[in-house]
Formats: C-alpha cells, structure tokens, sequence
C-alpha cells in the first residue's frame, strides 16, 4: 500500500504527520521524502549508514567533428537545450534538457554523444526499523520530478509505503502523489490553508485517488476548511490541535507520537480509516 | 526600480503575511506575486481584476485514432510512460517533448499548445499586483512565474515605481529560481526549527549560485531561542544578513481571517514593531 501526505499549502505538518505515522504503524514501512527541494524527514528520524547514490539524467553532447550543422536537433528540441548557428557551430544547455532522447535519434550524422547531468542523490538507510529512502535535488537544479520518480521506485510491494509529497499542486506533486492507494492532505484551518487546500483536493480527484484530511493546529483560524470537508465529503481523518509544546518540541525534530501519549493510538485510528476506505 | 523577492525554502514560515505587511509599509510600488502554484496573497490583499490573460505554454501529444495505425513506435520512443496500450496520451504524464509527434511514420499525433494557466492585473488598497494562477497539475510554472515577473516589471515602468515587491514559492527548484534570477535582493523568511535551518542553508547555496544578494528574517523566533542563536551564527558566516526576528503571533492568523495585514490588523503590536523594523533595514539596504 502507497499513502502519500500532500497539503497545497507548505508548513501544514505534512512531515510531522509522515513521521509521526511511521513510528506509530506495524511495521514493515518505508518513508519516502519525495519532497526533494526540501527533504526534512530525515531530520525527525535520522538513518544510521545512509547509502548515498548520485542521480543522473542523460543530455546531449555534440561531437563537432561529426556534425555537419544541419539543424534537425534544434528544430525537434522543444526545451531550447540546442542551438545551432548555421553551418558554424553547436551549442547544447544541459540545465535545459529534459532527456526525451529526441536528438540522438533525430541526427542523421551519429554526432550526439551521451552525456549526463546530475540531479541530485537519494539516500537509504534505516531508522531502527524504518526504511527510509529521500531525494535531495541539487542545489541550482530546477527539474524535481525525475529525481521524485527516482525515490518512489524504492516503494515496495510487501510493506507501507508513505510518500512525504512537497507543497504546491504542479507537476512534482503529481509525480510524488500519482500511483498512491490514498492521499492524506494536511492542512490548518486558516483562510491560505483552505485555499490551497481546494487546489490540492481538485489534483487528487484530476488522479482518481481516495483521500482524506488531517487539520492540524485545529483550534486557530476559522470553521471554514471543516465546512469545506464536509460540503464535499472528505473524511477528517484526525485534529491536532495546536499545543505551543508540541510546536516547540517538533523546532527540536521530536515527534508527539513518541513524547506525548494517545498519539500513537490516534495515528493509528488514521491507518484504520484508511483501510476501510481503500 | 528594485525588485525585493521574499522567499524561504521551507513552506508556511510565514513569506505571505510578512509580504502583506511590507505592501502596506511600502509606497510607490508594485505587488507582484509569483508562487503561482499556490497564490494566497489576494486573499488579504483582495484585489480587483482588471485585466485577464490567459498562459499558454507548452504543447502536449495528442493521438488521432483515425489516422493511427497502431504500429507501437510512439510508445517505444516515449521516454515518460504517456501513451497507453490503446493509444491514448497520458496529458499528465505527457512531458512536451513532442518526439512521438516527429517519428509518427503516419503522422497521426497532433501538438496543440496548451493553455496552463491565467494572469492577472489587479487594482489593490495597496496599489496595483500582478498574479497569475496555474492549473492543477500544469507544468511550465518557472514560465509562468517569469511572466508575472516581467509584467509586474513593466508595470512599474509604466506607473514609476520605485519598487516590485514579489512573494516567491517554497522550495529551490524550477519556480524559485524563475522567481530569483535578476532580483536586487531577496528576504529569505526562516523559522527556528530543524527544518527551517537546513531548507534556509539550501536557499542561501541558491541565491549564492545565482548571485543575488541575500537577507534574512527570523520568523516565531520564540519557539526555539537555542536554534534562533544558531540561525544568527549560521548566517553570519554566509554571505547573507540577518536582519531582524518576529516573535510566534496567533495575531497573524487573526489578521488573515480578516483579510488584513498585520500591520492593518494590529499597527502597534510587538510583531508589527518588530516587521517595521526590518521593512527599515530592507529599505536601507536595497535602496543604497
């Protein structure tokens, strides 16, 4: 099973739900922080003997000796990671290329060359018994999703699997959340978190997935995001109210399923909805 | 003219509604917002659209099946999984990149251009804004975020601004570094907390990479006076500046439910004291 935790809105407690989950679930698990701009879940459950392997994605490299200038690439490259100046010379811009392949198939000469660009790594390791596999994008690198998909392809089939999804609603959302069995959106209950929150339902439904809603910092704001839940039938999965304590504890990388008592229990009255409704 | 971008690497550290307050400190400006996947500022600032645009960018795949003989070559090309075992191009999957549409030996794929997204140019309490909204699940948003930008730009031209105010994304991918390239300065809004400390190192790598120069504010300092002290050092030895903290105000919440800003909502407390200060030192610095 794939349970990924998304919220629109950053800093809603996407990660603190994801870990807190973890710690309180069955295990097997696996946590995959597939927020690879900002990975944090590895700052609430260190790995020990983390296996760190670099990511790379295939660019062009024009061998000029063989390029006869044509142009064909230029033209098929939709992303403007070629430039050929007429009968003179050929420029590629790796940061612009989005490894379609389209190039080396399209020159007639066998001039492009296989080359590599590095996106960023992953790292594997445990945390007691955890699995935990996170993304890191290179600082400077702008694509995220292939380095998304990267870490989601560690999901395994005979445990849990829950995604860690970064903020927002376009393309490294969806590589992060599509192929889940459940989306769990985090949001707190003020008028930006209701909003990104109706974005973030409108790409879950664009993916057919189930999905749920946990409110933390339940007891700030208004009513409106619990209005909202029930006027399109979106179970609340669970509250957190807010708890300058447990906001203190969490600054630190503590996690309230393991200082606080009763979390435990409510995170895993979380698993047990979602099992009924998968 | 300047442009100032506030930015924070982590999420929900509070970018928005320091936003809002510079906008109602700041005069003669322009107010642009560029985190166009999840745009809030208009939710206190309210605007009133005066002119709607729509984004296209991009193109996606699109299968004819009544040219398509089935002949599997689309699908073998295709680096991104998009087209099914029927035929059909996945949109979302689908990356642009339009090598099934060059290599169709029926050529029986067409290549519409899509339309992502809407920008808008908006009059506000506070003076004119620029926003923009993407479509869920579009990609392209660096695009779309280098438009607002540009538009904001010419905007301020036009009405002779002195200043661009922009609310940046979270995070250091695509759309943050369309919303950094060519500022005069960005604020980078931290919060005391593991998380807040390692994404604010990545975005200070970043805006170090592409050379913009950088400031910092230290928002809900009081959840962790420990990491708040480790924040100053850090930044210290970077190439960037702290320039002030903001203490942890449920004030703030209380203020965006009223669709005000902080500095509207409550001028004299000790987080609109505190904002004014470091709106002061922001000025100092990128107007000299």
């Amino acid at each position: 099973m794939i349970i990924s935790i998304a919220s629109g809105k950053g800093g809603t407690g996407k990660t603190t739900v994801a870990a807190n989950l973890a710690v309180s679930l069955e295990k097997p698990v696996r946590l995959l922080d597939c927020d690879v701009e900002e990975p944090n879940l590895h700052l609430f459950l260190a790995p020990e003997n983390g296996e760190i392997e670099t990511i790379k994605t295939l660019v062009p490299e024009i061998l000029e000796d063989k390029c006869t200038f044509c142009g064909k690439c230029e033209t098929l490259c939709q992303f403007k990671a070629i430039a050929i100046i007429k009968g003179t010379a050929a420029m590629t811009f790796p940061e612009l290329c989005h490894s379609c392949g389209g190039c080396f198939k399209v020159c007639p000469e066998n001039a492009i060359m296989a080359s590599y660009r590095e996106l960023g790594t992953t790292t594997r390791g445990h945390h007691q018994d955890i699995e935990l596999i996170y993304g890191r994008l290179r600082v400077g690198e702008a694509m995220a999703p292939p380095l998304i998909k990267k870490v989601k392809s560690y999901a395994a089939l005979d445990s849990i699997n829950i995604i860690d999804s970064p903020p927002g609603t376009s393309c490294p959302v969806i590589a992060s959340m599509s192929d889940s069995d459940f989306v769990i959106l985090v949001t707190e209950p003020t008028p930006f978190g209701l909003h990104d929150l109706t974005l973030a339902v409108g790409a879950v439904r664009m993916l057919h997935i189930p999905f749920g809603l946990v409110i933390n910092r339940s007891d700030i704001g208004n009513q409106d995001v619990k209005d909202y839940a029930a006027s399109i039938g979106m179970p609340v999965l669970m509250e957190i109210p807010f708890d300058r304590q447990i906001a203190e504890a969490t600054t630190n990388g503590k996690l309230m399923a393991r200082e606080l008592p009763g979390y435990r229990e409510n995170f895993l009255t979380i698993f047990e909805q979602i099992k009924n409704i998968v | 003219m300047k442009e100032l971008v506030i930015i924070s690497g982590k999420g929900g550290t509070g970018k928005t509604s320091i936003m809002g307050a510079f906008a109602t400190l700041a005069k003669n400006k322009v107010l642009c917002d560029a985190d166009v996947d999840a745009a809030d500022l208009h939710l206190i600032i309210e605007p009133s659209i005066q002119s709607r645009h729509d984004f296209k960018s991009g193109r996606t795949a699109l299968i004819d099946e009544n040219r398509c003989s089935q002949c599997g070559q689309c699908r073998d090309l295709c680096q991104f999984q998009a087209i099914s075992l029927d035929f059909q191009v996945d949109p979302v999957a689908c990356e642009g990149c339009g090598v099934c549409v060059h290599f169709c030996p029926e050529n029986a794929i067409d290549f519409p251009i899509n339309t992502c997204g809407e920008w808008y140019i908006s009059d506000t309490r506070l003076g004119l804004m620029v926003h923009a909204r993407l479509g869920v699940a579009e990609e392209n948003s660096g695009k779309l975020v280098s438009l607002v930008r540009n538009e904001a730009k010419g905007m301020a031209e036009k009405t002779g601004s002195d200043l661009i105010l922009t609310d940046g994304p979270p995070g250091v991918g695509c759309p943050v570094i369309a919303s950094i390239g060519n500022a005069d300065a960005v604020l980078v809004v931290t919060e005391p907390s593991v998380s807040g400390i390692h994404d604010l190192k990545r975005i200070l790598a970043l805006t170090e990479h592409f050379r913009v120069p950088a400031m910092v504010c230290i928002n809900k300092y009081d959840l962790n006076q420990k990491l708040t002290d480790d924040i100053n050092t850090y930044v210290r030895n970077s190439h960037a500046t702290t320039l002030g903290k903001i203490p942890f105000d449920t004030g703030i919440t209380h203020a965006m439910v009223q669709a005000q800003t902080i500095l509207e909502y409550d001028p004299f407390s000790e987080t609109s004291q505190a904002i004014q200060d470091i709106w002061q030192k922001v000025k100092d610095r990128v107007f000299t």
